[in-house]
């Protein structure tokens, strides 16, 4: 596989704030790919970095192997589906997406027609004589699709381009997008702040943290072997043990990453606590749940101390999230349950020292 | 009292419930003054100015003949008056281009590029002029575009004496002088409109989002083609609103071509000594009919041409 987009060491940096710090990053050709991150993380900062709206610091971007130094966004061969969609207000729908081919040079007519064959390719064929303001969110967001598409660019950045639409929406275009990038084949970046979108959309994901890459890999890998707390937190809310506790529950004694869904409500389990809150999700019910006193029969303590005495938990590591499925009983709030769950579930991070 | 509402603190509070339950009467009060002032002052005003117009003048009595005709209005093409108006729109639409190239890249600068400070370095600086009286730059001007001013100074200074006098010598804009000419009046009516012209300028441009621009360029434009295709439209109701400004400003302005420039005539000179001393009240409405007609066949022209698609 050949890189589409390569990031050695690139650096943004304004004044003392560190948008972007030192990113190593390769995005392969034809992939599918997701920057996920809280605002602020610099993952947009890199989208613009590649469009050429930004300009590195320090380091190099190269799209597929050249030097993007001294090369001007209009000069490069990737197109972006802004945030806002960015649709000229003065022009029609045909206008909009024919932008770039007149941009280029092509005539009236040959436009026109290109123009209408992208408008079908985004379920909008007759749309084209309308205004931007005539549309809806979700029409607008497909016509700036079309628009970017038109100049059959070999990378595709969209930045948060279903942000701004309602859940079910973004849902259908969530597939159609994914259909789309199979079809066409092009390589697309993808900013997003939702871990879901990410996860869903993807082949790959970087997740991003204060400008710099947290980590890499597939969805599965990201969701199921988090790296570092943060990845573990952010992506899917998991439950992040501080290395006693991972101790007390018979892991080594390093960060550890447990998913609310692994967890159990056992009458006796790995660990003991309180149900101190429920939130309702309709596919289950999310519990907060205080661990309290290890239980004095857990036979996993490595860390030599007496297993009789009860080790109370500190502030901050003693909320753990349980995910109960639809259909099973819901302990009642200030109930005393115990926890369980599989021995592999419990995920070391290695990322964290 | 079951404590579901407060009582009433005072006609204060009675008055807001009675606007909150009827807010078309809110609307009415804050709207009737100036409706009145705009229907019984300016529109009465206009009204009246329009019927004087299509009355004439007796000739032989000086007196006005309250009888409709159109006669009136065919003394505005005696080649003499057509001149002033000829004239007139033509340093109008001299003035208003110059000042949409003059204002165009000072209003772009404030709306892209100045943030905090310079931002109110550049309100003070289009405003400051604002400021002070009319009068006094004209006359300021008038010093300084005199034969004996900085200018002609300045020019024989550097050796370019011959340079200003080539171009007083172009026949009709030349003169005796910059302040005898009507390059003279041209450049003190833009310096004197140019801040109407840049600040709704800055207004549109302010509106274009940057995220725009950079899809032009996304999608391959370069910089002027951005200009062409993005920007200049979108900035098109502030370059027709501020052209507005200059326009009829120039039309209708009186003093400056009387201070600076030949002693032709322009329209506003024309009302002024009409409705004066020589009493024509018809004539002088009938010239002062003509800019509002320049204006609504200027703005219809701009609505078809699509300046106003992108409010």
């Amino acid at each position: 596989m050949n890189a589409a987009v390569e990031f050695q060491s690139v650096s943004r940096h304004y004044g003392p704030v560190r948008a972007v710090d030192a990113v190593d990053l390769v995005i392969e050709e034809g992939s599918f790919f997701a920057m996920l991150g809280p605002s602020g993380s610099g993952k947009t900062t890199c989208l613009r970095l590649i469009s050429g709206f930004e300009k590195p610091t320090a380091g190099i971007v190269r799209i597929f192997g050249e030097d993007m130094g001294e090369v001007p966004p209009n000069r490069r061969h990737v197109n972006t589906v802004f945030q806002d969609y960015a649709l000229f207000p003065h022009m029609s729908v045909r206008d909009n997406v024919a932008y770039g081919l007149m941009v280029a040079g092509v005539g009236r007519q040959a436009r026109h027609a290109r123009a209408e064959e992208m408008l079908a390719l985004v379920k909008l064929d007759g749309f084209g004589d309308r205004k931007p303001a005539q549309l809806s969110g979700g029409q607008r967001q497909r016509v700036a699709l079309a628009r970017a598409l038109v100049n059959e660019p070999r990378v595709l950045l969209l930045d948060e381009p279903l942000g701004a639409l309602d859940l079910k929406l973004r849902e259908a275009m969530q597939d159609e997008l994914k259909s789309l990038q199979q079809r066409l084949g092009i390589t697309f970046v993808f900013v997003t702040h939702d871990q879901g979108e990410a996860l869903s959309m993807a082949d790959r994901v970087a997740v991003f943290n204060e400008g710099r890459v947290a980590q890499v890999g597939t969805p599965a890998e990201i969701y199921e072997r988090p790296a570092t707390r943060f990845v573990a937190d952010f992506v899917g809310s998991s439950n992040v043990l501080p290395p006693d506790l991972t101790a007390a529950v018979g892991g080594p004694r390093a960060w550890a990453s447990l998913r609310p869904e692994a967890i159990a409500i056992a009458p006796a389990g790995r660990l003991g606590g309180v149900v101190t809150g429920a939130r309702y999700l309709g596919a289950g019910t999310r519990l907060s749940v205080r661990a309290g006193a290890l239980p004095a029969s857990n036979g996993h303590r490595t860390d030599g101390g007496p297993t009789d005495a009860p080790r109370y938990l500190e502030q901050g590591e003693s909320e753990i999230a349980v995910l109960v499925p639809a259909g099973v009983a819901v302990p009642e709030i200030g109930a005393e349950v115990g926890l369980d769950w599989e021995a592999a579930a419990l995920h070391v991070m290695e990322g964290e020292a | 009292m079951s404590g579901a509402a407060h009582p009433a603190r005072g006609a204060g509070d009675r008055l807001t419930a009675v606007f909150w339950s009827r807010p078309k009467l809110l609307t009415l009060l804050l709207l009737l003054p100036p409706l009145l002032w705009l229907g019984v002052v300016y529109i009465g005003s206009l009204v009246a100015l329009l019927i004087q117009s299509f009355y004439s003048i007796d000739e032989f009595s000086g007196l006005v003949v309250p009888e409709f005709t159109l006669k009136t209005y065919g003394e505005l093409l005696i080649p003499s008056n057509a001149d002033v108006i000829l004239r007139t729109v033509a340093m109008a639409a001299a003035v208003t281009l110059a000042a949409v190239v003059v204002a165009f890249p000072v209003a772009f600068f404030a709306a892209r590029y100045a943030k905090g400070r310079w931002k109110a370095v550049f309100y003070l600086g289009i405003m400051l002029p604002l400021w002070s009286s009319y009068l006094v730059k004209v006359y300021a001007w008038k010093l300084i575009l005199a034969k004996e001013g900085i200018i002609t100074w300045a020019a024989e200074g550097i050796g370019a004496g011959n340079v200003l006098n080539a171009v007083l010598a172009i026949p009709v804009i030349g003169g005796n002088s910059l302040s005898t000419s009507y390059i003279g009046t041209f450049l003190v009516f833009l310096y004197v409109w140019l801040p109407y012209m840049i600040l709704p300028m800055q207004a549109a441009l302010e509106r274009v989002p940057t995220s725009m621009l950079e899809a032009s360029a996304d999608l391959g434009a370069g910089g002027w083609r951005t200009f062409r295709s993005v920007i200049l439209p979108l900035a098109a109701p502030g370059v027709i609103a501020g052209s507005i400004f200059t326009f009829s400003l120039t039309l209708g302005d009186y003093i400056i071509p009387q201070i600076v420039g030949s002693s032709r005539f322009f329209l506003g000179q024309a009302v002024y000594s009409l409705q004066g001393t020589a009493g024509n009240i018809p004539l002088a409405a009938a010239f002062a009919v003509v800019p509002i007609a320049i204006m609504l066949v200027y703005l219809t022209v701009a609505r078809k041409m699509g300046a106003f698609d992108a409010i």
